[in-house]
């Protein structure tokens, strides 16, 4: 009979362990070695060269530029702010439009249709100054500045721009104790931070990968890009002649860009000396061949696949908050909105920050997603500086036909540069949207490390306000 | 009369392309399983894209596939379930992306292993092709970005290829969706039997590493007489590889002779999945 089968796996490690013993490490190089020779010897004779060798000059010259230690940084910040100034200059007039239909049109054939049907006024308000009214706001402001920032970001990524960016950044990424693949990983946070952790799983060693994470909330996602954009348009474009002013909002959106590098590596240098030291691991990063890109299908894609699904997020979460906000200005506790009362309680912090109470109750019910911060800024300012004639009312989320006006509502709720400069400042480096600190806790599993990576960015972001203000007063800003 | 464009043929509905049924995301019962491999950044999201239908994400940096994404096609009347693996240099060295590839096609068993290889890189691309080889004889090579090389001046004898490694090779264009009805073909002729693989393994030089090797091949034979890579076994072993000295301890590498990749993919077992959600990147 046959040996039993239990002792037949033990058998075959003990050969195993003596033979290993006998022939030592020289196996694995003589593998490799003769894995190679193999792989060369194959593609030798079946590749044929026809002028006797492959011609990459393009690419090789290309490259020589783009990773370039003169031109390498400069024409990655050239590129970036002309994307940004495109994106500003183009997203006005679509904008525009949009809300001119689905606001100044849409909205009170809605609210009369809601009337003649018998809706009493709480529903009415409810659901097309609260509910739609949100909705409209988002898809206005969000859509058309998506529809031009993601295909052009997707254009320079199948093209084979991005590697180059990790290969600029790896020195610096390595001296602040990170993997340079994190270079990558920030890249994608620029489109969104959710997706962006999910990403970071390229990086093998725990230690850096927890780092990639907790950093990642300083690249600006799609949520923040339009809060950036419209901040920088009304109080950084005001401040020259009007011919540049879409130039000096482009540069000003650059410069938060920059900052939020600045804290990913200040945060990654401080993170590698003290909680999460460790030795920096090599890698190689392959620069891939420039690729011509399918401008159609690239078209195609980063609409139906960025656009529209980031828009949809966006919209599912507005609905529930124009309805929170609706119900928070017209809910009367003595005599005071429960809006009111929060403002009102939340507005000495907020002035210590350069900031007031009205951002910091919009950054409360926009946890879920940033892109409904500014609507709820807008709308809670009309609300208690009551320059009630701009907008609609209590509660009513709204369109302002321009930026001037929204500059006025701005102004009118005691607005200064030094509060549009703290709230851009405060935007880039608060703690991430919910749908993001879950994936941080999928992620990780971790509870611990999900708080860490919300309180983290948001005491920083109040470090940073306190000090900008202080500072900013100083000087006189205000 | 017009002299037909080898190209239009491709598209044309009389081709034997329109056996081709998307199938997207769809579960259910399979006949086959393929597995994709290959060096980071070739095009295998772009391959997988064109036999799904699916839109998996591509882009233009290596890593871009950080987690398995599975999706289905239907061809000929046979339906498959296609898993887009994440791209690695080697099976070799112990990365997670690389564990997750290996231990996929070693103990997901795939019906075909289709290796997508960059035809600009063909030599380093080689060397995965090989250790695949070593560890699965149902494969597919899948010579891709043949546009790009013609436009760097390299050409590859794809005969010559196909002699050398024993396996199909087909060229082919993913971007522009060209030659995919052939790799179709190929992969359905590997899947059915129709094409018996006879893949050229490695030769090791020495003496005594060839006589430890054989002795250690024919004990894994002994143990296991149905496995189909016993050499690849008996070379991780002598290595001293972990992961495969486990599965020999716990029967998962004597159960891989026993049970089929279908029943496997069904049961989930044997397969290590690191998460199932397609990382959409915006």
């Amino acid at each position: 009979m046959s040996t039993p089968m239990h002792s037949k796996p033990e058998q075959i490690l003990t050969t195993a362990s003596t033979l290993r013993w006998e022939i030592g490490e020289r196996l694995h190089d003589a593998t490799i070695e003769s894995l190679y020779r193999e792989a060369a010897r194959i593609a030798g004779r079946a590749v044929i060269l026809k002028d006797g060798k492959p011609r990459f000059s393009f690419d090789r010259t290309l490259d020589r530029l783009v990773t370039s230690r003169v031109f390498g940084f400069p024409l990655m910040f050239l590129m970036l702010a002309v994307v940004f100034w495109i994106t500003i200059e183009g997203a006005n007039v679509p904008s525009g439009l949009l809300a001119n239909f689905l606001v100044d049109i849409a909205h009170p054939f809605l609210k009369e249709t809601g009337a003649s049907l018998g809706f009493p006024w709480w529903l009415n308000g409810f659901l097309f100054d609260g509910m739609y009214l949100a909705m409209a706001w988002v898809i206005s402001v969000m859509l058309p500045p998506m529809a031009i920032f993601f295909p052009m970001f997707t254009l320079l990524e199948d093209f084979g721009y991005l590697p180059r960016v990790a290969f600029n950044l790896d020195a610096l990424f390595r001296r602040a104790g990170a993997h340079g693949k994190q270079a990558l990983t920030m890249a994608m946070g620029y489109g969104c931070n959710a997706a962006a952790i999910i990403s970071t799983r390229v990086i093998d060693s725990p230690r850096e990968r927890l780092i990639a994470i907790l950093t990642n909330n300083f690249a600006l996602c799609n949520g923040r890009w339009p809060t950036q954009i419209l901040v920088a348009t009304i109080f950084i474009g005001a401040l020259v002649p009007s011919h540049l002013a879409s130039a000096a909002s482009a540069l000003a959106v650059v410069g938060v860009v920059l900052i939020g590098i600045f804290f990913t590596f200040l945060v990654s240098w401080g993170l590698s000396r003290t909680v999460l030291s460790g030795e920096v691991s090599t890698f190689s990063l392959e620069l891939p061949p420039y690729r011509p890109p399918r401008i159609w299908r690239t078209l195609y894609t980063s609409v139906i696949d960025r656009t529209l699904i980031v828009l949809w997020r966006a919209v599912i979460w507005a609905i529930p908050a124009g309805a929170v906000i609706w119900l928070v200005s017209n809910i009367q506790i003595g005599g005071e909105s429960i809006a009111e009362w929060t403002i009102g309680s939340l507005d000495p912090v907020g002035i210590l920050i350069g900031l007031n109470g009205v951002i910091l109750l919009a950054y409360i019910i926009a946890i879920p997603a940033n892109e409904i911060v500014i609507p709820t800024i807008l709308m809670l300012t009309v609300l208690v500086s009551g320059s009630a004639e701009v907008g609609g009312g209590a509660g009513v989320m709204f369109e302002l036909d321009s930026e001037t006006a929204t500059a006025a509502v701005l102004h009118a709720g005691g607005w200064t540069l030094l509060t549009g400069i703290n709230l851009m400042l405060f935007s880039l480096l608060h703690n991430p949207c919910s749908t993001t600190l879950y994936t941080i806790y999928k992620e990780t599993g971790s509870a611990r490390w999900t708080w860490v990576s919300a309180l983290l960015p948001l005491a920083i972001a109040f470090i940073v306000s306190f000090f900008v203000a202080q500072i900013g007063r100083m000087v006189g800003l205000e | 009369m017009t002299t037909l464009n080898p190209q239009q043929c491709e598209v044309c509905p009389v081709n034997k392309d329109a056996k081709l049924i998307r199938l997207g995301l769809e579960a259910g019962k399979f006949e086959f399983v393929v597995a994709l491999a290959g060096n980071p950044n070739v095009g295998k999201s772009t391959v997988f894209n064109s036999l799904t239908g699916l839109r998996q994400h591509t882009g233009n940096w290596p890593g871009k596939t950080v987690v398995r994404a599975e999706g289905a096609f239907s061809f000929d009347g046979k339906r498959y379930k296609l898993v887009d693996l994440p791209g690695t240099y080697s099976l070799l060295s112990t990365s997670t992306d690389e564990e997750v590839a290996r231990d996929f096609i070693l103990f997901g068993q795939p019906d075909v292993t289709v290796v997508v290889v960059d035809a600009t890189r063909l030599e380093r691309n080689l060397n995965l092709v090989l250790q695949v080889l070593e560890i699965t004889e149902k494969a597919v090579v899948c010579l891709n970005l043949i546009d790009e090389a013609k436009r760097h001046g390299i050409v590859v004898d794809e005969r010559a290829l196909m002699r050398d490694l024993g396996v199909p090779v087909i060229p082919t264009a993913a971007r522009a969706d060209q030659g995919i009805p052939a790799l179709l073909q190929a992969i359905a002729e590997v899947a059915t039997g129709a094409f018996v693989c006879k893949p050229k393994r490695f030769p090791i030089e020495s003496g005594v590493l060839r006589k430890a090797i054989s002795k250690m091949t024919a004990k894994v034979q002994l143990a296991f007489p149905s496995l189909p890579n016993p050499r690849w076994v008996a070379l991780r072993l002598l290595e001293g590889d972990q992961r495969i000295v486990e599965a020999i301890k716990t029967g998962e590498l004597g159960d891989l002779t026993r049970q089929t990749a279908l029943e496997k993919s069904l049961t989930g077992k044997g397969t290590k999945e690191m998460n199932d959600e397609h990382a959409h990147a915006f």
